[in-house]
C-alpha cells in the first residue's frame, strides 16, 4: 500500500505554517464552499464519508455532530482536543506545528456546521511550540477575516480560542477537558448528560481530536467519494501513523486504513539492526500489545479488534527482542499511577497497587501469587472505573501476560535488568550496548 | 444512613404521577420516574454498598462501592447515578455475580490505602467502612505493599480535623460543602492516590455548617477537635432531642457517657432540618454542666446564702403572696412550651398578674399586637418544605444564615432551584449571595417606609401563590415595620412568617407568655376566651387579671419606678435587654426577686430567692419552631436530680395554696386540651413608618458564633466564629482606613474594617461578639445615630 499523504502533504515546505503557505497549496478553499452550503448538508457529507474520531476510540464524527440539538436556543460549543498526551503517540502536535491552518480551517467548517459561534482548541501545555503556531494560526485568521464577525460575508460569526492546558493525562479525557476549560480540576464528569447535550458551561458541545478536525477541509473540499477511496468500508479513509520505537526512520507516515504493520515498518527503514519485533502498540500504550504474528493485520478499527486490541491513536510502538516485557508494563502503569485523577477508586487505588507490585517484580521479587493477584486486580479495574484511564491502565498487564508470561515468571526470581541487559535497548547513537 | 428525602427523587410515591416499572433482584416494583436504582432498592431493603452516595447531595459515583448489573449494559453501573427506565432489569450483589465481585473488588481497594487503625479511630463501631468491609469485603486483605502516610492530622478549621490517610476520597464533605452550605472552603487536591481534601493557604473551613461534614464522613478522616478522642460509639446512649439554640428546630442525637454529653448529632427529620444542623448547635453544649446553679439560695442580711428547698420555696411563696397584684413575670426566650405555660398560668393565677413577657430583646408595642393578630396560636402556615415550594421568599430584618441557620439551608436549596430570594436590609451579605438573592435597600430603622414603597415587580413576585414573606425578631425595633408586613401580606396574598432567634419564643408566644395573651392565643380582655382558660384552670373567670397587663419595657420600667414589687425572673440575661441599665435598675428596686436560674448570672446576683433549674438535657418538654411546628424532646438524663421551671412553680404555687400542675405531660395535655384560639382576633398594628435616625445608622444582628452565654467553654467553636469587624461600604471605607472607631452614647469600640454592599450612611457591627456589645458598649440599638471616626482615636 502507498502512502497517501493529505494532512502531511506539503510538509516539506517551511512556510506551510503561514497562512500565506497554507493558501499556496489550496488552503481554505473548502471553507468557501463550505460557508455557501447548508450546515446539515456538511453534517451530512461527513456522515456519509464514514470518517471515525481519530483521537482513539473510533467514534463516528458525523454521528458525534448530529448529537447536538439544533434550534434549542443555547450556544453551541466546538472543542478540540489537542491535549495529547497518550504514550507512545505523537501525531497531533506535529500536525499542529507544520499545519495548523488546516485545523483552523477544519474548526471553521465544524463550528459553522454544528452552528457555534465560539470554538476552543485545548492544547498539551508541555508543547510551547504547537501552541505558539497555533495561536500565530489563529491570529493570521482573525486578521485575514476567517474568523470574526460576518465570515466571508456568510453572516457567521466565530471566534477561536487556544487554550493551554496544565499537564495532565486526564484532561485528554473529553469531560476532564471541559472541566479544566471551565477552570475546575480536571477530572471527569458523570455522564449522561453527555457533552453533545450538556457539555461546556452546561450547553451542547461537540469535542473532536485534532487529527479529525484536520480531515474535515479535506472531505469537504474533496468529496465523500474521494476519501472513500481510501480505507475499508468500516474504516475509510487516511490516517497519520505516527512509527516510534525500535525502527531505522520513526517518524510521521500518512497511509489509508489498511495498511499493514509490515508495510509501515518498511517505510520506517525496518528495525535497527535487523532485530526481530518482539511486540507492538497499535496506538499508544493504551491499547492491548501485538505480537510479530500480528505485523500483516491490517490497520484498521475493525482488524486490530478483531486481533484483540485497537487501533486507538494510530501511533505504532514498537519493540525488538532486547526490552523487558516486565519493564515496559512497569514503566506504563508507572505512569498511569501518577496520572490517575484521584476520583474514582479502582483507578487511584488499582494503579497504586499494580505499579508497587510490578515494580517488585522488575527487582525479581515477585511471586506467582501475585501473578495471578495482578490479573485480578485488572479485572477489577477494567470496566469498573469511573472513565478510560483506569481501563487503559488495566490493559497492558493481562496483554503482556497472554504472550509473555514466562517473563513474569522469571521476575519472580531475577531481576529484569539481569535478563534484559537495559543499554542493549537504548536506541540513541553511540549508545553502549551498540 | 438515611434513606428517605422529602423532594428528592424516589419519595413521595403515592404522589408521583409518572410510574414505571422496574424489576430488582427478580422483583417487580414500580418507582416514579427518574428514581435512582439504589433509592429504588432501598426500598426493596437491599443495601447496596454505597461511600459517596448521599441522598441530599449529587449523585457523583466515584468510590464505585455501589456497582450492580443492569441487563442489556456491558458494564456495571453504579446504583447511586443510574436513572431507571421502564422495563430496566437490575441486579444487584444478591442476584449477580458481576456485581457481587465488582463490589468486592473496590471494597478490596478502598481498603488498600486505608490505615488499620479502627481501635484508635473516632469512627471505630458506627463505620461505614468498616460495616461495609465486613458485608461486602473480602475476608483477608492481599495487598502486602507499603500504604501511602500523610502527617496527621492536619486542622481544615479549628474545629475541624483530618486523617487524610483515613479518607477515601468519597467528596461528601466537598459536595456537602459546595451544594449544601454554600461554603466551598473545602476542595480535594492533588491526584491520584495523593489526592486529598484541603483548604486554601489561610483560609480555614470556618463554616457554620463545617460539622455536618463530620458526620457524613464514611470513614474517621473528619474528626471534630472537641470530640476526638473522647469516647467509642459502642459506649454511648443515644437519645433524639431538640436543638435548643435557635427557632429553627432541628432534630438532634444527644449521645452521653456517665452522666456527661459528649457529642450532639443532627437527626434525620426530612420536614425539618433534613439530616443538618448548624455548628453551634452541634457543639455548643458544654454550658450544660459549667456554672450551674447547684443549690437554692436565699438572701439573708443582704447575702444570698444556701436554702433547702423547703425553705427556699416557703421564701418565695411568702414574698410573692404578699406582692400579688403587682408581680412581673420575665419569662426569657428560651423555655419549653410546657415551662412557659406554668409561667403564664401562674403569673394570671397565682400572682393575680398579667405583666408577663419573654421577649429579652428590644420590643415595642407594636410587635406585640402584631403577634397577638397574627402569629400567636396560629396553625403552621409556612413551613421548611413551603419556602422549598415558594416562588418567592422575601426576608425582612431578618440574617437566616446568623439567626436561623437551617431557614438559610433551605432558603439556599430553594434558591438552587428557582426560588427568588429578597432581602429588605441594610446589607447585600454574603449569606444573601450564597441565596442567589437580590437586596432592597433599607436604611436601619426606615424598613417600613421602603416595604411600603415597595416597587411593583417585588410586589408582583409575592403574589404568586405560595409566596413567603419571612420577618425576623428584630424587626420591632424598626417603628412600622411590622404594621408594613402585615399590610404587604394581606395586599399580595403571601404567607406571613415570623422567625424569632431563640427557641422558645414561639412556644412562650403561644403558651401565654406575654401580656394581654392567654394560651393558645387568647385576647385576656375577650369574655369567651377567658371562659375557656378559666374553666381550663378551675377557676372563676373574674379571677382572672381583667385587662392587658404590662409587657416589654414597661415591665422593667414598672419594677425600676416601684409600681412593681415583684419579679419573677426565669432564664434571663440582663445584657440581652436592648436597655441592660434599665434592666438592672428594675432588678434593684423591685422589692422582691425570685430567680429560676440554671447559671449564675447577673440576676442571681441580685435576687432574693434563687432557684436552680434543670438544662435541656435535665427535663422533657417541647420548643415550638419558627413555623409553629411542635419540636418535643425527652429527658437525656432520667436521674437527673434538677426539676424544670413548671415543676419549681408548681411547688411555690403550692405553699401559695394554689393549684398549678408540675408534671410536663399533664401541662401538656391541659394546653393540647385548651387548642388554639379560633375567636375574633386582635387587628394587625397599623403604625406609621418611623423615620430613619440622621447621620450614619448602626445595622446590626447576633452573629450565629458570638458572645452568647450557651457558647462557653467551647474553644475550637468559638475560633470558627466570624471576626468582629465593621461592615462599611467601599466609599466609607475609602475614607476611613483600616480600622473604626463607632461610638454611641455609652462609649465606643474600635474595629477592623470590612467592605461590603451597603449604603455609605449605615455602619454595620455585630450585636454581641467578643469586643463589640452595642446594648452595652455603645448603649444602643439597631437603627441609632452613631458616629465613625479613622483609626483608634475615639
Amino acid at each position: 500500500m502507498t502512502l497517501t499523504p493529505v494532512i502531511t502533504e506539503h510538509w516539506d515546505d517551511p512556510e506551510l505554517f503561514t497562512l500565506a503557505g497554507y493558501r499556496r497549496h489550496g488552503g481554505y478553499t473548502a471553507l468557501a464552499s463550505a460557508l455557501k452550503q447548508d450546515p446539515d448538508a456538511i453534517i451530512g457529507t461527513v456522515k456519509d464519508s464514514g470518517l471515525r474520531g481519530r483521537g482513539g476510540a473510533g467514534f463516528p464524527t458525523g454521528l458525534k455532530w448530529s448529537f447536538v440539538p439544533q434550534n434549542d436556543g443555547k450556544p453551541h460549543y466546538l472543542v478540540v482536543n489537542a491535549d495529547e498526551s497518550e504514550p507512545g503517540a505523537c501525531k497531533d502536535i506535529p500536525i499542529m506545528i507544520a499545519n495548523p491552518h488546516a485545523l483552523i480551517e477544519g474548526v471553521i467548517i465544524t463550528s459553522f456546521a454544528i452552528r457555534a459561534n465560539h470554538a476552543f482548541i485545548y492544547i498539551r501545555g508541555e508543547v510551547p511550540e504547537a501552541i505558539r503556531r497555533v495561536a500565530n494560526a489563529v491570529r493570521e485568521a482573525r486578521e485575514a477575516g476567517l474568523i470574526g464577525t460576518d465570515i466571508m460575508g456568510t453572516g457567521f460569526d466565530l471566534d477561536i480560542v487556544v487554550h493551554s492546558g496544565a499537564g495532565a493525562y486526564i484532561c485528554g479525557e473529553e469531560t476532564a477537558l471541559l472541566n479544566s476549560l471551565e477552570g475546575l480540576r480536571g477530572q471527569p464528569r458523570l455522564k449522561p448528560p453527555f457533552p453533545a447535550v450538556a457539555g461546556l458551561y452546561a450547553s451542547p458541545t461537540v469535542i473532536n481530536n485534532v487529527e479529525t478536525i484536520c480531515n474535515i477541509p479535506y472531505i469537504v473540499g474533496r468529496g465523500v467519494d474521494w476519501f472513500r477511496q481510501f480505507g475499508t468500508e468500516k474504516s475509510p479513509g487516511f490516517k497519520v501513523f505516527a512509527v516510534s520505537g525500535h525502527v531505522n526512520r520513526p517518524g510521521i507516515y500518512e497511509a489509508p486504513l489498511g495498511i499493514t504493520m509490515r508495510e509501515l515498518l518498511d517505510y520506517a527503514g525496518g528495525m535497527i539492526d535487523d532485530r526481530p519485533v518482539k511486540f507492538w502498540l497499535p496506538g499508544g500504550s493504551s491499547v492491548p500489545m501485538l505480537t510479530a504474528e500480528h505485523l500483516d493485520t491490517p490497520m484498521t478499527y475493525e482488524a486490530m479488534a478483531e486481533a484483540g486490541t485497537m487501533l486507538g491513536t494510530g501511533t505504532p510502538m514498537i519493540f525488538n527482542d532486547t526490552v523487558s516485557v516486565v519493564k515496559a508494563v512497569t514503566r506504563w502503569l508507572e505512569f498511569y499511577k501518577h496520572e490517575s485523577c484521584g476520583k474514582c477508586t479502582p483507578c487511584r487505588e488499582g494503579t497504586y497497587w499494580i505499579t508497587g507490585t510490578l515494580e517488585r517484580f522488575q527487582e525479581g521479587h515477585g511471586s506467582d501469587r501475585e501473578m495471578e493477584t495482578l490479573t485480578d486486580l485488572c479485572g477489577q479495574i477494567m470496566g469498573r472505573s469511573f472513565c478510560a484511564l483506569g481501563d487503559a491502565a488495566a490493559t497492558p498487564y493481562p496483554a503482556a501476560m497472554k504472550y509473555f508470561r514466562d517473563e513474569f515468571a522469571a521476575a519472580t526470581s531475577t531481576p529484569v535488568d539481569d535478563s534484559f541487559d537495559p543499554a542493549a535497548s537504548y536506541v540513541f547513537s553511540g549508545a553502549a550496548a551498540r | 444512613m438515611t434513606v428517605t428525602s422529602n423532594s428528592g427523587p424516589g419519595s413521595d410515591l403515592e404522589m408521583a404521577t409518572d410510574l414505571i416499572t422496574v424489576v430488582i433482584d427478580g422483583v417487580e416494583m414500580q418507582v416514579p420516574k427518574g428514581t435512582l436504582v439504589i433509592r429504588a432498592a432501598e426500598q426493596l431493603g437491599i443495601e447496596v454498598p454505597r461511600f459517596c452516595d448521599h441522598p441530599l447531595l449529587d449523585p457523583v459515583a466515584a468510590c464505585r462501592a455501589c456497582l450492580i448489573e443492569v441487563e442489556g449494559m456491558p458494564k456495571p453501573q453504579p446504583a447511586c447515578a443510574q436513572v431507571l427506565n421502564d422495563g430496566m432489569n437490575v441486579k444487584t450483589q444478591y442476584a449477580s455475580e458481576v456485581a457481587r465481585l465488582a463490589q468486592e473488588g473496590v471494597m478490596e481497594f478502598l481498603l488498600l490505602n486505608h490505615p488499620l487503625d479502627c481501635p484508635v479511630c473516632d469512627k471505630g463501631g458506627e463505620c461505614p467502612l468498616q460495616n461495609q468491609a465486613m458485608s461486602a469485603g473480602r475476608p483477608e486483605t492481599r495487598f502486602d505493599g507499603e500504604k501511602r502516610e500523610f502527617d496527621k492530622p492536619i486542622n481544615v478549621s479549628a474545629q475541624i480535623l483530618l486523617d487524610r490517610e483515613r479518607c477515601v476520597s468519597c467528596a461528601r464533605c466537598t459536595r456537602f460543602a459546595e451544594q449544601i452550605a454554600g461554603d466551598p472552603m473545602i476542595e480535594l487536591l492533588e491526584r491520584g492516590a495523593q489526592q486529598q481534601v484541603g483548604t486554601a493557604d489561610d483560609e480555614p473551613f470556618d463554616s457554620y455548617f463545617s460539622g455536618n461534614t463530620v458526620q457524613i464522613c464514611p470513614v474517621g478522616a473528619l474528626t471534630s477537635a472537641s470530640y476526638r478522642f473522647r469516647s467509642r460509639p459502642f459506649d454511648l446512649v443515644s437519645v433524639p432531642t431538640t436543638c435548643e439554640h435557635c427557632a429553627s428546630g432541628c432534630s438532634l442525637r444527644t449521645d452521653y457517657r456517665r452522666g456527661v454529653v459528649t457529642r450532639r448529632l443532627a437527626w434525620d427529620d426530612p420536614e425539618v432540618n433534613e439530616e443538618w444542623n448548624c455548628d453551634k448547635g452541634r457543639f455548643a453544649f458544654t454550658y450544660q454542666r459549667n456554672g450551674r446553679v447547684e443549690h437554692p439560695m436565699i438572701r439573708e442580711n443582704g447575702e444570698l446564702r444556701v436554702a433547702s428547698w423547703p425553705e427556699a420555696i416557703d421564701a418565695a411563696a411568702r414574698g410573692l403572696a404578699a406582692a400579688r397584684g403587682q408581680v412581673g413575670v420575665l419569662v426569657g426566650g428560651r423555655s419549653t412550651v410546657e415551662d412557659a405555660y406554668a409561667y403564664a398560668r401562674f403569673a394570671r393565677t397565682a400572682l393575680a398578674s398579667d405583666d408577663i413577657d419573654f421577649r429579652v430583646r428590644e420590643t415595642a408595642d407594636e410587635e406585640t399586637a402584631f403577634l397577638a393578630a397574627r402569629v400567636a396560636g396560629s396553625p403552621v402556615a409556612a413551613s421548611y418544605d413551603s419556602l422549598e415550594t415558594a416562588p418567592a421568599v422575601l426576608l425582612v430584618a431578618l440574617e437566616p444564615e446568623d439567626e436561623s441557620p437551617i431557614v438559610f439551608l433551605r432558603l439556599r436549596k430553594a434558591a438552587r432551584s428557582g426560588t427568588k430570594v429578597v432581602s429588605v436590609g441594610a446589607v447585600a451579605t454574603t449569606g444573601l449571595a450564597k441565596m442567589s438573592g437580590t437586596l432592597v435597600p433599607a436604611r436601619p430603622g426606615g424598613e417600613a417606609a421602603v416595604l411600603r414603597a415597595l416597587d411593583d415587580d417585588t410586589r408582583a413576585l409575592l403574589s404568586q401563590p405560595g409566596s413567603v414573606i419571612m420577618v425576623g425578631e428584630r424587626a420591632a425595633g424598626a417603628q412600622g415595620t411590622l404594621s408594613a408586613v402585615a399590610e404587604l401580606a394581606d395586599a399580595t396574598g403571601a404567607t406571613l412568617a415570623w422567625v424569632p432567634r431563640r427557641a422558645g419564643e414561639r412556644s412562650a408566644l403561644d403558651a401565654g407568655a406575654l401580656a394581654g395573651l392567654l394560651p393558645g392565643g387568647r385576647p385576656i380582655e375577650d369574655p369567651q376566651a377567658r371562659e375557656q382558660v378559666a374553666a381550663a384552670w378551675g377557676i372563676p373567670a373574674s379571677d382572672l387579671p381583667a385587662v392587658n397587663g404590662r409587657s416589654g419595657d414597661a415591665i422593667l420600667r414598672a419594677a425600676r419606678d416601684g409600681e412593681l414589687s415583684a419579679l419573677v425572673v426565669g432564664g434571663v440575661e440582663l445584657v440581652d435587654y436592648a436597655d441592660p441599665t434599665l434592666a438592672e435598675e428594675a432588678i434593684d428596686n423591685a422589692g422582691f426577686v425570685v430567680s429560676l436560674e440554671n447559671h449564675h448570672s447577673a440576676v442571681t446576683e441580685r435576687a432574693d430567692v434563687v432557684l436552680p433549674v434543670a438544662v435541656v438535657t435535665e427535663k422533657a418538654g417541647t420548643f415550638l419552631n419558627w413555623e409553629g411546628r411542635p419540636r418535643p424532646f425527652g429527658q437525656v438524663f432520667r436521674d437527673a436530680l434538677t426539676m424544670g421551671d413548671a415543676k419549681v412553680l408548681s411547688m411555690i404555687a403550692a405553699a401559695m395554696e394554689i393549684p398549678l400542675p408540675g408534671d410536663v405531660r399533664v401541662l401538656r395535655a391541659e394546653l393540647g386540651a385548651l387548642g388554639p384560639w379560633a375567636g375574633n382576633r386582635f387587628q394587625a398594628p397599623t403604625t406609621p413608618s418611623g423615620a430613619a435616625s440622621e447621620g450614619t445608622v448602626l445595622a446590626s444582628w447576633r452573629l450565629l458564633l458570638d458572645s452568647g452565654l450557651m457558647q462557653e467553654d467551647e474553644p475550637h467553636l468559638a475560633a470558627t466564629a466570624r471576626p468582629t469587624v465593621a461592615m462599611v461600604s467601599a466609599t466609607t471605607a475609602a475614607a476611613l482606613g483600616e480600622t473604626v472607631t463607632v461610638t454611641g452614647p455609652a462609649g465606643s469600640v474600635t474595629l477592623p474594617v470590612q467592605v461590603a454592599d451597603m449604603s455609605d450612611d449605615a455602619v454595620w457591627v455585630p450585636m454581641n461578639s467578643p469586643g463589640c456589645h452595642i446594648h452595652t458598649d455603645l448603649g444602643v440599638t439597631p437603627g441609632a445615630s452613631v458616629r465613625l471616626t479613622a483609626g483608634g482615636a475615639a
